[in-house]
């Protein structure tokens, strides 16, 4: 046993960590750490450099992210994560730009900039860490809040359509979109590594568990009682139409890989219709440099 | 012997349970004794049975557990640990 105190292994994830932070504030029982687990994943088995890997987040429980992950981050405005990533993807083409951010983020606050960073299919991979309730400011009703559920401003249970995030993103024209709870932790690393392989508006949406505010109000337990509920109402339906994979309080979880397909990228477009009309005086984005 | 371990950072932990529900050969399980901030931190309570798969790791929110393979034994145990496939496969179905 001495040979093994000697050789002290590492967790893999720690080097992707900044350790400094670390106990972080997520809840006992919220899911956010282990997508984080399965990130750090992705990004060792992807074998990509990760000195060209930034991440952007938001505002909220998973915008805390990018505070705790060891690569160039940046924590911007609410609901801004995605045109701050669409303008560090068209500064500098050779970054794997990845937003990782909350449902109430990228859909609430910042839905209009993320339809629109899919129509123009930006290169960018976004991970929506999706809990369905606002969790940071207290559980208030959220885009994503399945009915009849009890949340701090619906306290009767909410009435309101939901959206469905994967029909709406690939409607809007992303290229890849996924599903995963953060039970599948296997499969969801998997996905992460063909999102960085993938060359457009990627999109996973990623199924946690909020036991403060969502599990506790609605009698569902904790975080382990929840990941439970996924285990047994998850069901792997790769290639599945978006329009019904939509999330119900407590009825089936459609997850896998629903949408894989080639589009030209926004900056493929610009720099065929630019090299079109000037020719000669078309200055490449790659020749520019901030080195 | 083991064919793995794990390592247990015990003030990281939030008790959360994942570990302990989801260790495919059964390792975990929550014991009696409280860390500092008052949770119930998880130890081995069979560590033989450990296959160093690092699906705790995987799943532990709080980056608080991690498992390694052992180094491969000298000659003489060899023979022991000889049948190491079929848990792998195991867990891995059990991951789906």
């Amino acid at each position: 046993m001495s040979e093994l105190t000697e050789l002290t292994p590492q967790n893999p994830v720690e080097q992707f960590l900044r350790m400094d932070r670390i106990p972080h504030i997520w809840c006992p029982g919220c899911g956010i750490g282990t997508s984080v687990n399965s990130f750090a994943h992705a990004l060792i088995d992807a074998k990509i450099d990760t000195r060209n890997v930034a991440i952007v987040s938001g505002i909220g429980c998973t915008g805390r992210v990018a505070g705790y992950v060891k690569q160039d981050s940046f924590h911007t405005t609410h609901g801004r994560a995605i045109p701050f990533a669409t303008g560090l993807k068209l500064a500098n083409p050779k970054l794997n730009v990845v937003v990782y951010s909350g449902d109430g983020d990228l859909f609430a606050i910042g839905g209009n900039h993320l339809i629109h960073a899919a129509r123009r299919n930006v290169d960018i991979k976004v991970v929506c860490i999706n809990n369905l309730i606002y969790a940071m400011t207290g559980g208030q009703t959220a885009p994503t809040t399945p009915n009849d559920v009890i949340t701090s401003t619906n306290p009767y249970g909410t009435f309101d359509a939901a959206f469905n995030l994967p029909y709406l993103v690939e409607a809007a024209g992303a290229v890849y979109v996924a599903r995963w709870t953060v039970f599948h932790v296997k499969q969801l690393a998997r996905a992460m590594q063909e999102m960085f392989a993938k060359r457009g508006f990627s999109f996973i949406e990623v199924l946690s568990p909020c036991p403060t505010l969502y599990q506790r109000r609605n009698k569902m337990g904790d975080g382990l009682d929840t990941m439970k509920f996924y285990k047994e109402v998850s069901k792997i339906r790769n290639g599945a139409s978006t329009k019904d994979v939509a999330l119900t309080k407590s009825g089936e979880i459609t997850v896998g890989k629903f949408v894989d397909r080639e589009r030209s990228d926004y900056r493929e477009l610009m720099h065929d219709r630019l090299l079109d009309s000037l020719g000669d005086d078309y200055v490449e984005t790659e020749a520019c440099s901030c080195q | 012997m083991a064919k793995g371990s794990v390592q247990i950072v015990v003030e990281r932990c939030k008790a959360c349970g994942f570990c302990v529900e989801f260790c495919p050969t059964h390792v975990l399980a929550l014991s009696s004794a409280f860390n500092a901030k008052g949770y119930h931190t998880p130890y081995m309570v069979h560590p033989e049975k450990c296959s160093g798969c690092d699906l705790c790791g995987m799943y532990c929110p709080d980056f608080a557990i991690f498992g390694y393979k052992q180094p491969a034994p000298p000659k003489e145990n060899a023979a022991v640990a000889a049948p190491p496939p079929a848990a792998e496969i195991k867990e891995d179905q059990d991951a789906r």
